[in-house]
C-alpha cells in the first residue's frame, strides 16, 4: 500500500507543487538580493527581458526548427541589445529618479515586453513550456518542468553567490521558470518587495508562504481564490511588519 | 509647565532614551546639551508625539502627551522646529509658514501670526515667494523657526538650530531665541553649541547615551568638569 | 475661472450634440468623457505623489455594486449608484487608513494598492455564479427602451450630457481641491511626511479625506460606465490593467494640470481606436505596447506631460496673459 495515501493525495500534490514554486520564488528575491544588495524594482526590467529571450529561443527553436545554438546565439545578442537600448534609454536617466517613477517606468516597460511577446509569438505563447512530462511519485504527479526550474533556481543560486558582481545570473534564475502567468505580471513585484521586508528569512518564508497559497487554495477552491488570499496575505504582511518597511526606507 | 518622568523610547528594538526625567517651568528656556546619538533629538520628537515613548509620561498642565496625537499637540501650544530645518523646499516661504498654522484653531489669526513672524524677520517678507529649498541656510533656519512659531505656541522646541551655521549665523541664531524668549515664551533647546547655549537658557540637561548624566544652571554646568574637558576644551 | 473661454468651451461642448448628431463619433466622446472623469478621480489623489494601483478595484465596485444591485434587488441606480459609491469609498478606507497608518508610502503605497486591484478582479472572477466572471455582465434591460429610473436611455445625446456634466464635476471637485487648505496639507505631506505632522497636520486623517473621495468618484465612473455600456466585464472595468490605464493617461497629459487627465484619455481612447480600426484583430496586443512606450518615454523625458510642459513653455517663452 501506499505510505502516502494516509493524506489527501492532492493535497499533498498542491503542496508539493507550492514547495517547489516557492523556492524559485523565494530563491529569485534572495538571489536578487545579494546581486543588487538591496532589490530594486527596477531590475525586474531586466529580468524580464532575459526571460522574453529565453521564450524566443524556444521559440526559434520548437516552431521554426532553428539550430539550437543559432537560436541562442541570435537571442542573447538581441537580449544584449536590447538590455543596453533599456539600460541607456530608461534606467540611467532614472536611477536618481522617485521610486515611485522608477515603479511606473518598470510597470511601462513590462506593459511594452508583455504586448511585445504578445504580438510576436501570438497569444499561444502563453501555454508554451508547459508541455514537459510529468513525473509521477508516491502517486502523485509532479512536473519536470516545475522540478526543473526548481533545480535551475538552485543553481543559479550557487552562481550568484559564486559571482557577487554585477552578473545577470540572479535574473536569470527566472529566464527557465514555466509558471508564464506568474512571470509576466504584479506578482514579481510582490514577491521582490516581500522578499526584502527587512531581512532574508522572513522574505524567504513569505514566498514559500505565497506559493503555498496560491497552490492550495486554487485546490480547494478556484485558482482565482488563491490569488486573492495571496493578494490579501502581501497587503496583510506588509501592515504587519512596518518595521522592516521603516529600515528600507530611510 | 512641561514635565517629562521616567521616559522610555527607541526606534523597534532599539531603545534611545531610558528614564528621562525633566522640567521645564513657563517662561524659562532650558538647554539639553550632550553629543552625536546621545539621544537628543529623540527626546523632541517624543515630547511633540512623532514617536511614542514606550513608558513613563509626558505632561504638559496636565495633559498626557504620550496619549495625544502630534497634530493635538501643536494646538496644545507646542511647536517643534525639527533637526536641520526641514523645510518643505518646493513649497514657497509663505506657504511654508501657512502649513505651521495649520491648525483649525490657528487658521483665523493666520495674517495676524504672519505679521508677527515677518516682524522678527524683516528678510522672510522680502523673499515670501521664494521656493524655500533655494534659500541660505540661515534663511531656511529663519523660515523653520518662523514656521514653528504660526501656531502662536507656548512651548517653542529648537533642534540644534545653530546646526550647519557659519560663525556669524550662529551669532545671530541665538540672539534670536533671546528676542523670542522676551516675548515671554518658554523653549526648550537642543544644542551641540555648548558655550552659546548655556548663555541663553536658565537651566540645562547633559544628556549622554540616552540617559540624564547632570543637571542645573547654566553658571552651576559651566562648572562641571565632565562639560569643561568634553565640550569647552578648557 | 476668472477669464471667459472655459465658459465658451463648455458652452460649446453643451450644443454639440445638437448640431452634430452622427452616432459613432458621438459614443467615442461619450466614452472619452467618462474615461476622463475615472481618470481625473485619479489624479485628485495621485497628483500628491499618493500613487495608487487600486483605482481599478474602486472602478469595478461601482460598475458591479450597481449591476448587481439592479439584477438581484431591483434596486433602482438612483440608489445602486450611490450605494456603490458607498462601497468603493469603505473599500478605499479599510485598504488606505492601515497603509497611512504605518506609514506605508510611495512604491509601497503603489504596490499594496495593486494587489487590491487584483483582489477585486479576482474575486468578481471567481464569483462568477453570480457576476458572470470573465465572460462579462449585462444590466437588465428596463422594458427594452429609455427610463429616468433605470437610468438607462437609448438616446446618445442623453448620455452625452449626462457624461459631460460628471465630468464637468470632476474638474469643479478639482478646481476646489486645488484652492483648499487640504491642497497644502497634501503638499506639504508628499514634500516631508516627519515635518508635516510636526508642524500640526493630522497626515493620516489628510491623506485619507483624499483618498476616499478620489475613490469615490472613481466608483461613479465605473457606475457610469456600466450604465452607459450596458456591459461590463472583469477586464474592462477592473483590475491592475485598469489602474495602470489610469496611471498611463494622467502621466501623458499631466498630472498637475486640471485638463491633464482628459487630454490623457483623449491621446490613449483615440490612439486605441486608430489602432484597432486599421489593424483589427491584429491590433491585439498592439495598443499596449504602445502605451507601454508611451508611459516610459514620458515618465523619463515629460514627467509633467503634454499639458504641464506646454504650460511651462507658455511660461518661458512668455506669452501668459496673466
Ligand atoms: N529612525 C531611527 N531608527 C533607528 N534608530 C534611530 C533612528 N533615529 C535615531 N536613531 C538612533 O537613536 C539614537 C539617538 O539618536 P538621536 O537622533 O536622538 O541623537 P541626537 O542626540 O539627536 O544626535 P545628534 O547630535 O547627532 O543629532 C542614535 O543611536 C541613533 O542611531
Ligand atoms: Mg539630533
Amino acid at each position: 500500500m501506499n505510505p502516502l495515501a494516509v493524506f489527501d493525495i492532492f493535497l499533498l500534490e498542491a503542496l508539493l507543487s507550492g514547495v517547489l514554486l516557492g523556492g524559485v520564488l523565494a530563491l529569485l528575491s534572495l538571489g536578487l538580493n545579494l546581486v543588487f544588495g538591496v532589490i530594486d524594482v527596477v531590475w525586474i526590467c531586466y529580468a524580464e527581458l532575459i526571460m522574453l529571450g529565453m521564450y524566443g529561443m524556444y521559440y526559434l527553436y520548437t516552431v521554426y526548427h532553428a539550430p539550437i545554438w543559432v537560436a541562442a546565439v541570435a537571442c542573447i545578442v538581441s537580449v544584449g541589445i536590447l538590455g543596453v537600448l533599456l539600460h541607456v534609454l530608461v534606467i540611467a536617466p532614472l536611477l536618481g529618479a522617485a521610486p515611485i517613477n522608477q515603479l511606473l517606468a518598470t510597470g511601462g516597460v513590462l506593459f511594452f515586453l508583455q504586448s511585445a511577446a504578445t504580438v510576436l509569438f501570438g497569444i499561444e505563447f502563453k501555454n508554451l513550456g508547459l508541455r514537459l512530462p510529468v513525473l509521477k511519485v508516491g502517486g502523485m504527479f509532479v512536473s519536470y518542468s516545475r522540478l526543473l526550474a526548481f533545480a535551475a533556481a538552485l543553481i543559479g543560486m550557487v552562481l550568484v553567490y559564486l559571482w557577487l558582481t554585477r552578473t545577470y545570473t540572479g535574473t536569470a534564475i527566472r529566464a527557465i521558470h514555466p509558471f508564464v502567468g506568474l512571470s509576466f505580471g504584479p506578482i514579481t513585484f510582490l514577491i521582490c518587495v516581500l522578499g526584502s521586508l527587512g531581512n532574508f528569512v522572513g522574505g524567504f518564508v513569505a514566498a514559500f508562504v505565497f506559493a503555498e497559497i496560491i497552490s492550495v487554495g486554487g485546490l480547494y477552491l478556484d485558482l482565482e481564490w488563491g490569488y486573492v488570499f495571496a493578494f490579501a496575505f502581501f497587503i496583510v504582511m506588509m501592515f504587519i511588519r512596518p518595521q522592516g518597511l521603516m529600515a528600507r526606507r530611510s | 509647565m512641561l514635565e517629562l518622568r521616567a521616559v522610555c523610547a527607541g526606534y523597534g528594538t532599539f531603545q534611545a532614551l531610558f528614564d528621562v526625567s525633566l522640567d521645564v517651568k513657563a517662561g524659562e528656556a532650558v538647554g539639553v546639551i550632550g553629543p552625536n546619538g546621545a539621544g537628543k533629538t529623540t527626546l523632541m520628537r517624543a515630547i511633540s508625539g512623532l514617536i511614542r515613548p514606550t513608558s513613563g509620561s509626558i505632561r504638559l498642565e496636565g495633559t498626557d502627551l504620550a496619549a495625544t496625537p502630534s497634530h493635538r499637540i501643536v494646538e496644545l501650544g507646542i511647536a517643534h522646529v525639527p533637526e536641520s530645518r526641514r523645510l518643505f523646499p518646493r513649497m514657497t516661504v509663505e506657504d511654508n509658514l501657512r502649513m505651521g498654522g495649520f491648525a483649525p484653531a490657528a487658521r483665523p489669526k493666520f495674517r495676524q501670526q504672519l505679521d508677527v513672524v515677518y516682524e522678527l524677520f524683516p528678510r522672510l517678507r522680502e523673499r515670501h515667494r521664494q521656493l524655500a529649498g533655494s534659500m541660505s541656510g540661515g534663511e531656511q533656519q529663519m523660515c523653520a523657526i518662523g514656521r514653528a512659531l504660526m501656531s502662536a505656541p507656548r512651548l517653542l522646541l529648537l533642534d540644534e538650530p545653530s546646526a550647519g551655521l557659519a560663525p556669524v549665523l550662529v551669532e545671530q541664531v541665538f540672539d534670536l531665541v533671546k528676542r523670542i524668549r522676551a516675548g515671554g515664551l518658554t523653549v526648550l533647546i537642543v544644542e551641540q553649541n555648548v558655550q552659546q547655549v548655556l548663555r541663553v537658557v536658565n537651566r540645562a540637561y547633559l544628556l549622554k547615551a540616552g540617559s540624564i548624566r547632570a543637571t542645573g544652571s547654566a553658571a552651576e554646568l559651566l562648572a562641571t568638569d565632565t562639560i569643561r574637558e568634553a565640550y569647552l576644551g578648557v | 475661472m476668472r477669464r471667459a473661454h472655459p465658459w465658451i468651451g463648455g458652452a460649446a461642448l453643451v450644443a454639440l450634440p445638437f448640431v452634430y448628431r452622427s452616432p459613432y463619433p458621438l459614443h467615442i466622446l461619450v466614452i472619452i468623457l467618462i474615461w476622463s472623469f475615472a481618470y481625473t478621480s485619479w489624479s485628485v489623489m495621485g497628483r500628491f505623489g499618493l500613487v495608487s494601483l487600486g483605482h481599478g478595484g474602486f472602478m469595478g465596485i461601482g460598475a458591479y455594486v450597481t449591476a448587481l444591485a439592479w439584477n438581484y434587488g431591483h434596486v433602482s441606480p438612483w440608489l445602486g449608484v450611490p450605494l456603490a459609491l458607498v462601497a468603493g469609498m469603505v473599500l478605499a478606507a479599510v485598504v488606505a487608513y492601515p497603509c497611512f497608518r504605518f506609514r506605508i508610502t510611495g512604491h509601497y503605497f503603489a504596490l499594496v494598492t495593486l494587489a487590491l486591484s487584483g483582489i477585486v478582479l479576482q474575486v468578481i472572477t471567481a464569483t462568477r455564479d453570480y457576476t458572470g466572471g470573465s465572460l462579462g455582465y449585462t444590466p437588465e434591460r428596463y422594458h427594452g427602451g429609455s427610463s429616468l429610473w433605470a437610468l438607462q436611455f437609448s438616446e446618445k445625446t442623453t448620455w452625452y450630457l449626462i457624461a459631460l456634466a460628471v465630468w464637468a464635476g470632476g474638474l469643479y471637485v478639482w478646481y476646489r481641491v486645488d484652492r483648499s487648505m487640504l491642497r497644502y496639507a497634501l503638499e506639504a505631506i508628499s514634500e516631508d511626511e516627519d515635518a508635516a505632522a510636526a508642524t500640526g497636520i493630522h497626515v493620516t486623517a489628510e491623506k485619507l479625506k483624499i483618498t476616499v473621495l478620489s475613490a469615490g468618484m472613481t466608483a461613479l465612473a465605473g457606475a457610469l460606465y456600466c450604465q452607459y455600456q450596458m456591459f461590463i466585464s472583469p477586464d474592462t472595468v477592473s483590475g491592475i490593467s485598469v489602474s495602470l490605464q489610469m496611471v498611463f493617461a494622467v502621466v501623458v497629459g499631466g498630472i498637475y494640470v486640471s485638463l491633464g487627465p482628459t487630454i490623457g484619455a483623449v491621446i490613449t481612447i483615440l490612439l486605441a481606436e486608430v489602432l484597432r480600426i486599421s489593424f483589427g484583430t491584429r491590433a491585439v496586443g498592439w495598443d499596449n505596447l504602445v502605451y507601454g512606450v508611451l508611459l516610459v518615454l514620458f515618465i523619463v523625458f515629460l514627467p509633467k506631460g503634454i499639458v504641464g510642459s506646454l504650460l511651462d513653455l507658455r511660461r518661458r517663452v512668455g506669452w501668459s496673459s496673466s
